[in-house]
């Protein structure tokens, strides 16, 4: 069953179409691979599921319903997008991982920000650390913790390995593969990396605002 | 009373515009139009509230009385509104707060007795409370619409990972508050050291004992104090709404 569904979706910034009549559909344990040139509307793709930007017109359905008749701060729990070069919030590394919590007004659960640090190779003396000491991959991981402290169902991945080493890429893949395949968690993620296009399960390239085939 | 500028001392006084024009004229600042646009506005605008005032008083009336305090508050609220390019609604918002902190500062002063229900002091007060809240509003909006633009992508992060607005907001909110009050809580400490403010040395010139004048002063810092407060509050939690549509998306 398609958990997220693009129907006929086009999205226009004054007269520019930056996505042309799209159709698209993402799988309840899908991991889509959305790739094309810079400009070529990924990243657009990626805002509209997160419900960022909503579509100039078309219509996105999740599970069977429209967006638009959703209350985008559940929706967006459930459809957690991690972004491009994410900044981190607050003053200490912990402030990020308490973050998801403080957003559903429930207790914070350390054991599972420190079992999630541990998956991504980052020590439990790094909590107290100030979020502007971290280093880029570092940041990159702790970010993608936040999307992981309460599961989504889709996981919105965009370009986040850019700019990352390859001992990085591969901590941040590891995870991302262990979540996909042990939480049953539908992923689309949006590269350029040549290697992780080359390990995917289904990739879709997008050029001028449409699929091409 | 001891201080009488007769009309003969203010012609000379004018002088001093000179100076200010012969400045503009030889550093070629271009600003000369806009000196005498100043000094004319100024002549005009302060001898019809001198007569308005003078009648103002005159008749007692509550009604006059209030409209005129309702004519500062929509100057003032017009004044804020633009300060705030691109936020919608801003004239009402600004409106709501300078009102709200008009009539709570200057309701607590008349309930403690510190100031007498006529229009000779209602009025001035409301003045003063309104051009204040005015200013701290006007930095919040410049505030609000600088960290809403340069912390955009914080902003997007937090709202991606389910945030309601307020949350998403929260820190640029009491950014922009704190902008609002901060040149009032600076005033606040240096008041006396750096400047003798205007209130003080009004009635200083007009012959009050300095001891008495400073009751006075006090009084207006802590009411200036109170007035951003409100004002700054109640102007950001009502502005930062409209960085968002209806679907919680940043404009």
């Amino acid at each position: 069953m398609a958990v997220i569904e693009f129907k006929q979706v086009s999205y226009q910034v004054g007269d520019k179409k930056i996505l042309n009549q799209l159709d698209l559909e993402v799988a309840d344990n899908d991991y889509l691979t959305i790739v094309g040139l810079s400009g070529g509307g990924k990243s657009t793709i990626l805002t509209l599921m997160a419900q960022m930007i909503s579509a100039t017109s078309g219509e996105i359905d999740f599970q069977g319903q429209n967006v638009m008749e959703l209350d985008p701060v559940k929706y967006r729990r459930e459809v957690s997008y991690c972004v491009q070069r994410p900044a981190l919030f607050g003053e200490t590394v912990e402030d990020n991982l308490k973050f998801p919590a403080e957003v559903r007004g429930v207790e914070y659960n350390r054991d599972r920000a420190l079992e999630l640090m541990a998956r991504v190779q980052l020590p439990a003396s790094m909590m107290d650390q100030k979020v502007i000491e971290v280093s880029g991959g570092e940041r990159q991981r702790i970010a993608l913790l936040r999307n992981l402290m309460y599961l989504p169902k889709v996981l919105l991945l965009d370009e986040i390995t850019t700019g990352l080493d390859a001992e990085n890429k591969a901590i941040v893949w590891n995870l991302i593969r262990a979540v996909h395949q042990e939480e049953q968690i539908a992923i689309v993620s949006v590269t350029h990396d040549q290697q992780e296009i080359e390990n995917a399960e289904k990739v879709i390239a997008v050029v001028d605002g449409r699929i091409s085939r | 009373m001891n201080l009488v500028v007769s009309n003969v001392s203010l012609t000379l006084v004018t002088g001093l515009v000179l100076v200010a024009v012969f400045i503009s004229y030889r550093e070629k600042l271009g600003l000369n139009k806009d000196i005498i646009i100043g000094v004319i506005r100024t002549v005009i605008q302060l001898t019809v509230v001198g007569y308005l005032l003078k009648y103002v008083f005159k008749i007692n009336n509550w009604v006059v009385t209030l409209l005129m305090i309702l004519i500062i508050i929509i100057n003032a609220a017009d004044n804020a509104r633009k300060r705030g390019p691109g936020i919608e609604n801003a004239f009402f918002i600004s409106f709501i707060a300078i009102l709200t902190s008009t009539v709570v500062v200057v309701g607590t002063l008349i309930a403690t007795g510190s100031l007498k229900m006529i229009p000779a002091q209602i009025i001035p007060f409301s003045g003063m409370v309104a051009s204040n809240t005015m200013v701290a509003i006007g930095l919040c909006y410049r505030n609000l619409n600088a960290s809403f633009r340069d912390q955009r992508q914080q902003v997007i992060e937090k709202l991606a990972l389910g945030a309601e607005i307020k949350l998403a907001s929260r820190s640029i909110v009491a950014e922009s508050v704190r902008a609002g009050m901060s040149p009032t809580i600076d005033s606040a400490k240096t008041v006396g050291l750096v400047s003798l403010p205007g209130m003080m040395s009004g009635l200083i010139i007009a012959g009050v004992d300095p001891v008495k004048a400073i009751k006075y002063q006090i009084m207006v810092m802590f009411m200036l104090l109170a007035t951003t407060a409100i004002g700054s509050v109640i102007a950001c939690y009502l502005a930062y709404r409209k960085f968002y549509n209806s679907k919680m998306q940043l404009k």
